[in-house]
């Protein structure tokens, strides 16, 4: 065996971060277009809801509208109007928006090596690195591959998600009392689905149970909108104490 | 006011995207980072659902909106899709109201 080349074995690590040479054979192609294609569809029509839970919380059409084309991160949308539904001051309800963005940050962290992009473009599609985008392209195998799950899920979640904040922002000024309808009820839901994949997971069962006892508790004694933030303690609290878990190379017992 | 933090937080939140485009991936080498990471939305979406639900103002209610919390978390548990889970935990709320209007 003759001794490891330290440049060709240098060059495959490289190629496993970014992607083998190979890129997706058309076929492939389409089916990553595809998917993103779905994907960006129905999380862009949920804009709808959006809108109307915005105007409910007593935002105008326009305010609504340029939370979805500058904040275009519905996490932090929802919590921007829950909080001000709920009579918090707008300080508060922004505080826990970009708290819930920090998220978004970490998959930057993992999709810039991959994507690669670089000057304008990265300036530009950074506006577009939010869950569903990362989802569709974190797994790719190819830095082509990644690319084409990223815009087209990317740019087909924001054309959606800002036509339908509209629809749902026009339609929602008409239609009177918010309650009626139960779009309180609908908010509540909202924040309980986008937790839901994450409950799977039960030390996240337990911090999110801390954390909705603490918000319960500090509800009463605090201003609205405070509460919420107070939890957000919880997550820096349980992240500090939590023991680093061994590394998984063997499952114990499993 | 409003249209200040609208700018602020929309402007801070693609601050917060660009800045993980343009960190080194090596920034989540510690796991304390990673993991206060990994919780803060945990944390915060649990608290959200419970101040949605269970405050009104600086007081706690039960009402139609712990009914529609309810059927929401049965629909999920259904794998309904997001919008069918919204569409369900407000129905439920509505429908309670129109029966019971003090709720």
């Amino acid at each position: 065996m003759p001794s490891p080349d330290w440049s060709v074995s240098t060059d495959v690590t490289d190629l496993a971060r970014v992607g083998p040479v190979t890129d997706p054979s058309p076929a492939e192609r389409s089916t990553i277009i595809r998917d993103g294609l779905g994907v960006g569809i129905a999380t862009g029509v949920y804009g709808v809801s959006f809108g109307a839970v915005s105007v409910a919380a007593g935002l105008s059409v326009l305010q609504t509208c340029a939370l979805s084309l500058i904040m275009f991160t519905g996490a932090s949308q929802f919590a921007f109007v829950g909080v001000a539904a709920t009579g918090g001051a707008p300080v508060s309800g922004a505080l826990t928006a970009l708290m819930l963005g920090t998220r978004n940050t970490l998959y930057g962290l993992k999709l810039a090596p991959l994507l690669g992009f670089r000057g304008w473009r990265r300036v530009a599609t950074a506006a577009l690195v939010i869950d569903e985008s990362t989802a569709m392209s974190v797994t790719r195998e190819s830095r082509a591959a990644a690319r084409t799950g990223f815009l087209t899920t990317g740019l087909t979640v924001f054309a959606l998600w800002n036509v339908f904040t509209l629809m749902g922002a026009v339609t929602g000024n008409q239609i009177g009392d918010p309650r009626t309808y139960g779009l309180d009820a609908a908010v509540g839901g909202a924040f309980l689905a986008l937790l839901w994949p994450r409950l799977a997971d039960r030390r996240n069962r337990f911090v999110a149970g801390c954390a909705a006892a603490v918000a319960v508790v500090a509800v009463p004694v605090t201003a609205a909108g405070v509460p919420v933030l107070v939890a957000g303690g919880v997550a820096l609290l349980a992240g500090l104490l939590t023991p680093t878990p061994p590394e998984r190379t063997e499952p114990p017992g499993r | 006011m409003t249209w200040l933090a609208i700018l602020g937080a929309g402007l801070g939140c693609y601050l917060l995207k660009l800045t993980g485009v343009s960190l080194p991936e090596r920034v989540l080498d510690h796991p304390v980072v990673e993991r206060v990471a990994d919780l803060i939305p945990v944390a915060l979406l649990g608290a959200l659902v419970a101040v949605q639900v269970f405050a009104d103002g600086t007081q706690l209610t039960l009402d139609a909106r712990t009914a529609g919390l309810a059927a929401a978390a049965v629909a999920l548990s259904l794998r309904a899709p997001f919008l069918v889970v919204l569409v369900v935990a407000a129905t439920t709320a509505a429908l309670l109201r129109m029966a019971f209007p003090a709720w």
